[in-house]
């Protein structure tokens, strides 16, 4: 099926500097790593791979070109895990 | 009393499969959470062994399959993008170059774990079991959350299989896409679950 | 009937016109039919376990049995009924029509929920017959019993796990129905409220669901690889099977109380002949509760072990929640206030369900206080309290609904002496059955056990009485339905002077729901 409105067709070079991009941040979080800076080790790589995930979300999965309702969906599961483990955590650290 | 114009139609069936396969891949997220509630807790509460157990694997294979997976999304994107210009031929060349680095993913994964489990650590081994509560967890997640991980990667490909055919035979084209698109974001996903599965478990220095 | 939905020319020849249908109206009846059935066996097995518990001492059948007994129970009412209950039948049939849509956004995914729905029973039901014999855990699954009982766990909780698949797929389906197929001039904000509530349920079927499957999948993996997630043997934690549990479990009672309230919203206006007080309240109370439903599910642990500070957080949240019901409450007492008030059997289910549903929600007050809940967890009480809400609320919601849309659906009208005999013989079998369980539990007795102490004895028995007097409702009311399936009047195309969409088209609708999409211009509400 095609839109009515007109498809925005992402370029090769786009989807080509995503994956240098993508490449880069993997170098990136294992030298992070290998710092072995600890709990901030751990921090950068979550950072790391939340900005690798997003890439791929607003390039690769068109995310940026669809409409905002689907950016606004997104939120939800996102939201809804980040509290499941928050809460389950409120009895992990309290024991 | 009104009724819709067929391109009306089509648009609203267009975006309506989007958001059935969006809404799809919020229950993957969910699923993979359930796993990653587990990680969390557990590498809070064994974090000294996590470490020690992160030592028993290879960097080198997850940095490959990373680097695989993520080559593969672009052979994904590719694709669309391809028939959405109506470069049939193109289109199928990219889907079969993803597959193939699915196997590819596949097979280290497989060399992997036998390396492992020619190792004694398997899930209720006399060897796991003698190491410490930490160690067995970190190994019991690993093989649940890459195993799950792992069986999505074999559907996906099977499916980039289904509309590699679909493809050929006309019925993916420049005009009605969505097939394709909807099994590009399913493939997406299963990377961005490796992009976090690969820092949490090769990377815990 | 003339060229209705029943009549239609389907590809496939005979009853394969029914099992293999992309017609929502046929697959909301598919799963009427199933789910009923499997309330039926329920019931049975309910009334089993009250007669063994009609007085102290073992009769009938042995502790294993009982446990059984118990878990099928539960396994079945939960999840082969009520949680499919109203959004995969009614919901089913009547959300397109409400949206002045043809069918659902993906009907074969539809008939496809069906049939996973059918199988994932049928294997559960098989593991009664094979193996070790039927699961013996309480529909709770709680580990290590569920890992070390030789029953058939893992087949019963692979057939859950398909039924959890299909519930999700439905639950996709119709969040894209509504996002997508709404009528033209059908905005948001007159959308009936029926809809309102599968919409806000799809959401919890949608996000929840998953955890549950995890869950299952983890149990299957934990009883072949022995992988240890949650056996402190290995390192694992067994609360954290009851958090992963209840994530998904609790709220899967705001998908079975939800839609029940959607019902509600939508006849009491027609009942009363006036527009629904607080329509933009009731909407966004229905999303609220499915999103604060997801912040309690720690009550159900409070005797676990859980860190106090959980145990605070939770009880608060848990107070939080009733809030949202409670405006339901009064926004639907309020709309009766000054209406022209009409009480046919669809508006007594609904006034059944304001009274009993407010007893169960009440006392869902007490077991969320954490001081009360030490005492009465674990006992009769907390049997009470939900079966006050979910059968008192959710599946007289479900009779209300039923009733007030069988013309809709069959073409024919139900007898009206009939029903109303069946809802006062039903609410007084219903009281009789469960108000007595809130005594003997505040009294201390146990749930899931095969025996109770002597002094103990009255008040079951009390109850066992008036689980038959309940059997016996249930059997005038499907009496009355069926012989009017097949006798009742002709029913006209708004036998209740409504004024929501599936009003519009014939008593049973055609095959594309209307003859031409309606354009609408009103709120669902609006009466002369």
């Amino acid at each position: 099926m095609k839109p009515n409105q007109e498809t925005h067709i992402v370029g090769t070079k786009t989807f080509v500097l995503v994956w240098v991009a993508l490449l880069f941040l993997t170098g990136l979080t294992i030298e992070a790593a290998e710092l072995q800076m600890g709990k901030w080790s751990m921090l950068a790589n979550l950072l790391i791979a939340s900005t690798k995930a997003s890439l791929v979300l607003w390039i690769f999965m068109h995310l940026k070109y669809e409409r905002r309702l689907f950016k606004l969906l997104l939120l939800v599961p996102i939201v809804t895990i980040t509290i499941i483990i928050g809460l389950t955590f409120l009895d992990i650290w309290y024991r | 009393m009104t009724d819709l114009t067929h391109n009306e139609q089509k648009s609203i069936d267009y975006t309506g499969a989007k958001l059935g396969m969006w809404l799809f891949l919020f229950t993957e997220i969910l699923l993979f959470g359930g796993m990653f509630l587990l990680y969390a807790v557990y590498r809070d509460v064994h974090s000294a062994d996590f470490h020690e157990a992160a030592k028993e694997m290879s960097l080198v294979f997850g940095a490959v399959n990373t680097v695989i997976l993520l080559t593969s999304s672009l052979t994904m994107a590719l694709s669309i993008s391809a028939i959405k210009n109506n470069r049939r031929t193109a289109s199928m060349l990219y889907q079969v170059v993803t597959v193939i680095f699915a196997a590819a993913f596949l097979v280290n994964k497989f060399i992997e774990w036998q390396d492992h489990i020619l190792h004694g650590i398997y899930p209720n081994s006399p060897e796991l079991l003698a190491m410490s509560h930490g160690k067995i967890l970190y190994f019991g997640l690993y093989y649940v959350m890459t195993g799950i991980h792992g069986i999505h990667v074999l559907i996906g490909a099977a499916i980039i299989c289904g509309t590699l055919i679909l493809t050929k035979q006309g019925r993916i084209t420049s005009n009605d896409y969505i097939k394709l698109e909807n099994t590009g974001l399913f493939w997406h996903l299963i990377d961005i679950i490796w992009i976090y599965l690969f820092p949490l478990f090769y990377l815990i220095k | 009937m003339e060229a209705s939905f029943y009549t239609t020319k389907s590809k496939y020849p005979g009853i394969f016109g029914w099992l293999f249908t992309t017609d929502h109206k046929r697959i909301g009846l598919l799963y009427l039919i199933s789910t009923l059935t499997f309330f039926g066996i329920g019931v049975l097995l309910g009334l089993t376990m009250r007669l063994e518990l009609i007085r102290s001492g073992t009769h009938f059948i042995s502790a294993q049995t009982y446990n059984a007994v118990f878990t099928l129970h539960g396994v079945i009412m939960i999840f082969f009924f009520i949680i499919p209950g109203i959004p995969a039948s009614l919901g089913n049939f009547i959300m397109p029509l409400q949206l002045g849509a043809r069918d659902v956004a993906f009907p074969k995914i539809n008939i496809l929920s069906w049939w996973l729905f059918m199988i994932g029973a049928a294997l559960a039901v098989t593991s009664l017959f094979t193996g070790g014999g039927p699961p013996d855990t309480g529909w709770t699954f709680y580990i290590p019993y569920s890992v070390r009982t030789g029953t058939n766990i893992s087949l019963a909780v692979f057939g859950v796990f398909l039924i959890g698949l299909s519930s999700t797929l439905t639950g996709m389906n119709f969040l894209t129905t509504i996002h997508q197929l709404r009528a033209p001039g059908m905005t948001w904000k007159r959308l009936p409220l029926f809809t309102w509530s599968i919409y806000a349920t799809g959401w919890i079927q949608l996000l929840a669901t998953p955890v549950i499957a995890i869950t299952l999948v983890l149990i299957i993996v934990e009883r072949f690889l022995g992988v240890g997630f949650f056996d402190p043997a290995k390192g694992g934690d067994p609360i954290l099977f009851q958090h992963m549990f209840w994530i998904y479990s609790h709220p899967a009672v705001y998908v079975m109380i939800l839609p029940a309230m959607g019902v509600v919203s939508d006849i009491i206006p027609v009942f009363a002949r006036k527009t629904i007080f607080g329509y933009s309240a009731i909407a966004a109370s229905s999303i609220a509760i499915a999103f604060v439903g997801y912040l309690v599910w720690g009550h159900h642990m409070f005797t676990s072990g859980m860190s106090d500070t959980a145990r605070i957080i939770f009880s608060f949240l848990t107070f939080l929640v009733a809030v949202p019901s409670g405006v339901k409450v009064f926004n639907w007492v309020a709309t009766m206030y000054r209406g022209s008030i009409k009480v046919d059997a669809p508006l007594l289910f609904t006034l059944g369900f304001i009274f009993l549903f407010s007893i169960g929600g009440l006392t869902g007050l007490v077991n969320g206080t954490l001081s009360t809940n030490l005492h009465i967890h674990g006992t009769y009480f907390i049997v009470a309290h939900f079966h006050y809400v979910i059968f008192g609320g959710a599946v007289f919601g479900m009779f209300a609904g039923l009733h007030y849309w069988f013309p809709k659906m069959f073409g024919r009208m139900y007898e009206e002496h009939l029903a109303k005999l069946a809802f006062y013989v039903l609410f007084v079998g219903f009281n009789l059955l469960y108000f007595s369980m809130f005594v003997v539990g505040y009294e201390g007795m146990p749930r899931r056990y095969y025996d109770y102490l002597p002094r103990f004895n009255t008040p079951n028995l009390i109850s066992t009485i008036g689980s038959w007097i309940l059997a016996a409702g249930l059997f005038i009311l499907f009496y009355n339905l069926i012989h009017s399936l097949i006798k009742g009047e002709k029913a006209p195309a708004n036998p209740w002077g409504g004024a929501t969409l599936e009003w519009q088209t014939s008593s049973p609708p055609p095959h594309e729901n209307f003859d031409q999409v309606p354009e609408v211009t009103q709120g669902p509400y609006t009466y002369r």
